[in-house]
């Protein structure tokens, strides 16, 4: 006893071809059984919807349907076993798959090892296999190559490129779960944590430090030596360069493939010595005197 | 079944698609004189990739995913069921041990 194609599929009798397809399709991602084993009240609603769409999913069977010359149940239907009716038959068939017992332990695992079937078995795709790997910034910054040691014991050789971002995703092609039935294996994808350093930050492909100097060289000026990823360089510290002031080291920034390289950005700050002495002490004293000056005023309002 | 008759009645499967599914691994028939050769799960089984394409609308990326996890279910159905009849078989200490441990959670 068919019912209704449209009260089947939930839509009004003027529905467009488009919202009986939507609707349909609903009804079949809902109650699909092969997606609800065993649900039988779904299974129900599968068929009807599928009979149900074969008629009013259909531009000839629909016009026929409602000029009355066939009734809901359109054509004579070939009763269709589905497919779990014989994937979960007694025999054994070639899409019977029984991975993911191994972790299930004892019992299960041996079991169901044994039950495994022989010959020709499904060949798919394995799956890609996710892990987070820690690296020193200056070694994401020139690159690096680390052998890491996968969940499952084996070793993989992973080449860190120069300028590796934190949190970028590196894809080894290959390196993923093995493929079933001999299917390619899927791809590693390891998320790269590049821990922070203390002195070199990261901004896009610049790296900006920030230099400590003493009184005399902010000053007078003077040439020093100023760390960068790949190892000390000199700079020129210009007269009176005073805290805060940022000087600019071209090309000394993180490699970015085909862009070059950024820049590192060096911030002063002016430092007094830790105990300043008399012979200091006293010639401030003098010194504000005549040249005294206050850079609050620039603040106030 | 031979191809061509397969295609008689998959209705809305065209060759080429038919011969991708079968390239794809997604479908297993058997060879038999140079020719494929459909079995009755082999075509149950392509009547379900033709659901899960037309009628769910999964992309093809997708299929072997959902066949994938379709097969591990089917697979863990049936096993449980031979576990559930061997389970039957015991003495009836034995049963009702078993589904106290069950029960106990």
């Amino acid at each position: 006893m068919a019912k209704d194609p449209y009260t089947v599929l939930g839509v009004s009798r003027d529905a467009s071809a488009d919202e009986i397809r939507k609707a349909y399709r609903k009804l079949a991602k809902e109650n699909h059984p092969d997606l609800k084993p065993g649900d039988q009240a779904a299974e129900k609603r599968f068929l009807a919807a599928q009979a149900a769409n074969d008629i009013v999913g259909n531009k000839d069977k629909r016009a026929r349907f409602d000029r009355g010359e066939i009734d809901a149940e359109g054509n004579e239907r070939v009763e269709q076993a589905s497919y779990r009716h014989y994937a979960e038959a007694g025999a054994d068939h070639p899409y019977n798959s029984t991975d993911g017992y191994a972790d299930m332990g004892g019992m299960f695992s041996d079991l169901f090892g044994r039950a495994r079937s022989g010959g020709q078995t499904v060949r798919m795709r394995g799956g890609d296999v996710r892990y987070t790997f820690d690296v020193d910034f200056l070694d994401a910054a020139g690159g690096t190559k680390s052998r890491i040691t996968m969940p499952d014991g084996k070793a993989l050789d992973l080449a860190i490129p120069a300028g590796t971002r934190d949190g970028q995703v590196l894809r080894l092609k290959g390196k993923g779960a093995p493929g079933l039935g001999g299917g390619p294996s899927g791809d590693a994808l390891v998320t790269v944590n590049v821990r922070p350093h203390s002195l070199f930050r990261r901004q896009g492909n610049d790296i900006h430090i920030d230099l400590p100097i003493a009184l005399h060289e902010a000053v007078l000026g003077a040439k020093v030596r100023v760390p960068t990823i790949d190892g000390p360089v000199s700079m020129n510290i210009p007269k009176g360069s005073n805290t805060g002031a940022r000087l600019r080291l071209k090309g000394k920034g993180v490699p970015a493939g085909k862009a070059g390289r950024g820049d590192q950005h060096v911030t002063l700050k002016v430092m007094l010595p830790d105990d300043p002495d008399p012979e200091l002490v006293k010639f401030l004293e003098e010194w504000s005197q005549k040249h005294g000056y206050d850079p609050k005023l620039d603040i106030e309002a | 079944m031979r191809e061509v008759e397969v295609l008689k009645i998959l209705s809305g499967v065209r060759r080429v698609e038919l011969r991708r599914w079968v390239e794809h691994g997604w479908v297993l028939p058997e060879r038999r004189h140079g020719e494929l050769w459909f079995r009755e799960i082999d075509i149950a089984r392509l009547r379900l990739v033709r659901e899960i394409r037309r009628d769910m609308a999964i992309a093809e990326d997708g299929v072997p995913t959902v066949l994938s996890l379709m097969d591990q279910v089917y697979g863990l159905r049936k096993e449980l069921r031979r576990l559930a009849e061997a389970v039957d078989a015991q003495p009836g200490q034995v049963k009702k041990a078993i589904a106290d441990h069950m029960s106990a959670r």
